[in-house]
C-alpha cells in the first residue's frame, strides 16, 4: 500500500491530481476571501479604540500566520528532499519560498500602515516586528542562495540545508529578540482577547488566505514541473539534432 | 584527535604565513569603529553609551570578511577533497577549520576591541566584560559562519551572498553580546545571565555548525 506522498512522487500523477484540485481550491479561496472581505468591511464593527483601522487586521493577521506556515512548509519539504529524496520535495520548497516571502512582506507592510495611526510611527522595534523582519531576511537568503547556483540539483540541496539551519535557529532568534525587547520597553499589549464579532471575519479570512496559499503553491509547483519538462525536452531535442548532424 | 589538531595547526600556519587575512580583518575593524564617531558626531557621552553596540557590529562585519577563506582556498586547490577522503569525518574537518578561524580571527579581534573601546570612550570598568564576552561569543561567529562559508562555496557573488545568509543567524549572538557589555556600563546587573546565554549559543553552534557545514560540503563534492 503506497502512501499519498509516495504516489505523488510520480510527477504525471501529481499533475493529474493537482489539475483537478487547483480550480476547486482557487474557487474556494476566492469565495472565502470575498466573503471575508465583505464581513471585514461591512459587517464587523469598528473598534472602540482603534476605529476603522482595525480592519487592516483582517489582512494583516492571516498574512502573518501564512508567513510562518510557509516557512514550516519549506522546512518540511527540505527535510523531505534531504532525507527521503522525494522528487517533488524540491519543487514544493522552491515554489513556497517566494510565496512565503510575499506574505511576510504583506504582514510587515500592513502592520506598518496600521502602526502609523496607532503608534504614531511606521516602524517600531517591537519584538514581534523584529522577528518577522528576520524571517523575511531568511526568505531573501534562501532565494539568493538558490539563484546564485547554476546547477539546479546542487542549488536544491544547499537551499534545503540552509532552510533546516534556519528552522533550528528561528526559535533561538525569536527568544533572543523577545528578551532584547523586554529589556528596553514593556510589551505593547497586542494580545487582548478578540470579540466574536471580529473573530468570525478573521477566521473566514484566515481560511481564505490559507486556501489562496495552497492554490498559489500548487500553481507554482505545476509551473515548476512544466518548466523542468520543457528543459528536458529541449535538451533531448539538442541531443537528437547533434546525432542527426553527426551522421 | 591528533589529526584534528594537526589540521588546526596547518590552517593556523597557513593563516600566519599567508599573512594579509588577519591584518585585513583587524584593519577593517579599526576603520569601521573609526568611521562611527565621524558619522555620529564627537559627543563622548553618546559614544560611551553605544560603544558596546558599535564594537560588536564592527566585530561581526570584520569576521564576516574573513569567513570566505575558511574553505575557499582548500576547495580551489583540491585539498578539501583529500581531507574528505581521509579517515577524519568531514564534520571534524569543518570543526577544525572553524576552530582555526576562531583562533586566527576571533581572538585577535576580541583582543583589539578594548583598544578601540578607548576611541569610543568606553568605561574602563567594562573592559574585562568586553574581552570576556567577545572571547565567549566569537566561537559562535566562526562556527555559524562556517555553515555560510560552506553553503556559498560554489556560488557566484559569494561574498555578498554570505553576508545575506549569515547575518540573520548572528542576531542572538549580537543581542546577548551587547547586552552583557552594556549590563556592566549601565549597571543593570544582567551580566551573568546574558554571558551564560552567550556561552550556550557558542556551545550550541559548536554542534550545529560542523554538522550543517559538512552536509553542505558533502553535497558539493558529490
Amino acid at each position: 500500500m503506497q502512501t499519498l506522498t509516495q504516489r505523488l512522487a510520480n510527477p504525471t500523477r501529481f499533475m493529474q491530481l493537482s489539475g483537478t484540485l487547483l480550480p476547486i481550491v482557487a474557487g474556494a479561496a476566492s469565495v472565502a476571501i470575498l466573503y471575508g472581505l465583505y464581513l471585514a468591511f461591512f459587517v464587523s464593527p469598528a473598534d472602540y479604540q482603534q476605529g476603522e483601522t482595525v480592519r487592516i487586521m483582517y489582512i494583516h493577521v492571516p498574512s502573518a500566520w501564512l508567513a510562518m506556515m510557509a516557512y514550516a512548509l519549506v522546512a518540511l519539504s527540505s527535510f523531505g528532499l534531504l532525507v527521503f529524496r522525494h522528487p517533488l520535495a524540491d519543487v514544493s520548497a522552491k515554489a513556497a519560498v517566494p510565496i512565503g516571502a510575499a506574505f511576510t512582506f504583506l504582514a510587515l507592510f500592513t502592520g506598518s500602515l496600521w502602526g502609523k495611526p496607532m503608534w504614531g510611527t511606521y516602524w517600531v522595534w517591537d519584538a514581534r516586528l523584529t522577528s518577522v523582519l528576520v524571517l523575511f531576511f531568511l526568505y531573501l537568503g534562501l532565494m539568493a542562495l538558490r539563484s546564485s547556483l547554476e546547477d539546479e540539483n546542487l542549488a536544491a540541496k544547499l537551499t534545503a540545508v540552509l532552510a533546516l539551519v534556519g528552522v533550528t535557529l528561528l526559535p533561538i532568534i525569536k527568544f533572543s529578540v523577545d528578551w532584547w525587547n523586554t529589556l528596553h520597553q514593556p510589551s505593547t499589549g497586542m494580545t487582548s482577547t478578540v470579540d466574536p464579532s471580529m473573530r468570525w471575519p478573521l477566521l473566514v479570512m484566515a481560511i481564505g488566505f490559507s486556501l489562496l496559499f495552497f492554490a498559489l503553491h500548487m500553481k507554482a509547483m505545476r509551473n515548476e514541473v512544466l518548466r523542468r519538462r520543457v528543459k528536458a525536452l529541449r535538451l533531448a531535442d539538442v541531443a537528437r539534432r547533434d546525432a542527426v548532424a553527426a551522421e | 584527535m591528533t589529526r584534528f589538531w594537526t589540521l588546526v595547526r596547518r590552517d593556523l600556519t597557513l593563516a600566519v604565513r599567508e599573512g594579509g587575512a588577519i591584518g585585513t580583518a583587524l584593519g577593517f575593524f579599526l576603520l569601521v569603529v573609526a568611521l562611527m564617531p565621524l558619522g555620529l558626531g564627537p559627543d563622548l557621552n553618546l559614544l560611551a553609551r553605544i560603544a558596546s553596540g558599535i564594537l560588536w557590529i564592527a566585530l561581526l562585519l570584520s569576521a564576516l570578511l574573513s569567513l570566505g577563506r575558511i574553505f575557499e582556498s582548500d576547495s580551489d586547490d583540491g585539498a578539501l577533497e583529500v581531507m574528505a577522503t581521509s579517515s577524519l569525518p568531514l564534520e571534524l574537518v569543518a570543526a577544525a577549520k572553524a576552530t582555526a578561524h576562531w583562533i586566527s580571527t576571533g581572538i585577535p579581534l576580541a583582543l583589539l576591541a578594548p583598544m578601540l573601546g578607548l576611541l569610543l570612550n568606553l568605561d574602563i570598568a567594562a573592559y574585562p566584560a568586553l574581552i570576556a564576552t567577545m572571547l565567549a561569543g566569537t566561537p559562535a561567529v566562526s562556527f555559524i559562519g562556517a555553515i555560510g562559508a560552506a553553503l556559498t562555496l560554489k556560488a557566484r557573488r559569494g561574498g555578498l551572498l554570505l553576508a545575506l545568509v549569515v547575518l540573520p543567524l548572528y542576531i542572538p549572538t549580537l543581542i546577548f553580546g551587547i547586552s552583557a557589555v552594556s549590563a556592566v556600563t549601565l549597571q543593570t546587573g544582567a551580566f551573568v545571565s546574558s554571558f551564560l546565554i552567550l556561552i550556550a549559543l557558542s556551545l550550541g553552534s559548536l554542534v550545529l555548525g560542523p554538522l550543517a557545514a559538512a552536509a553542505a560540503l558533502r553535497i558539493q563534492m558529490q
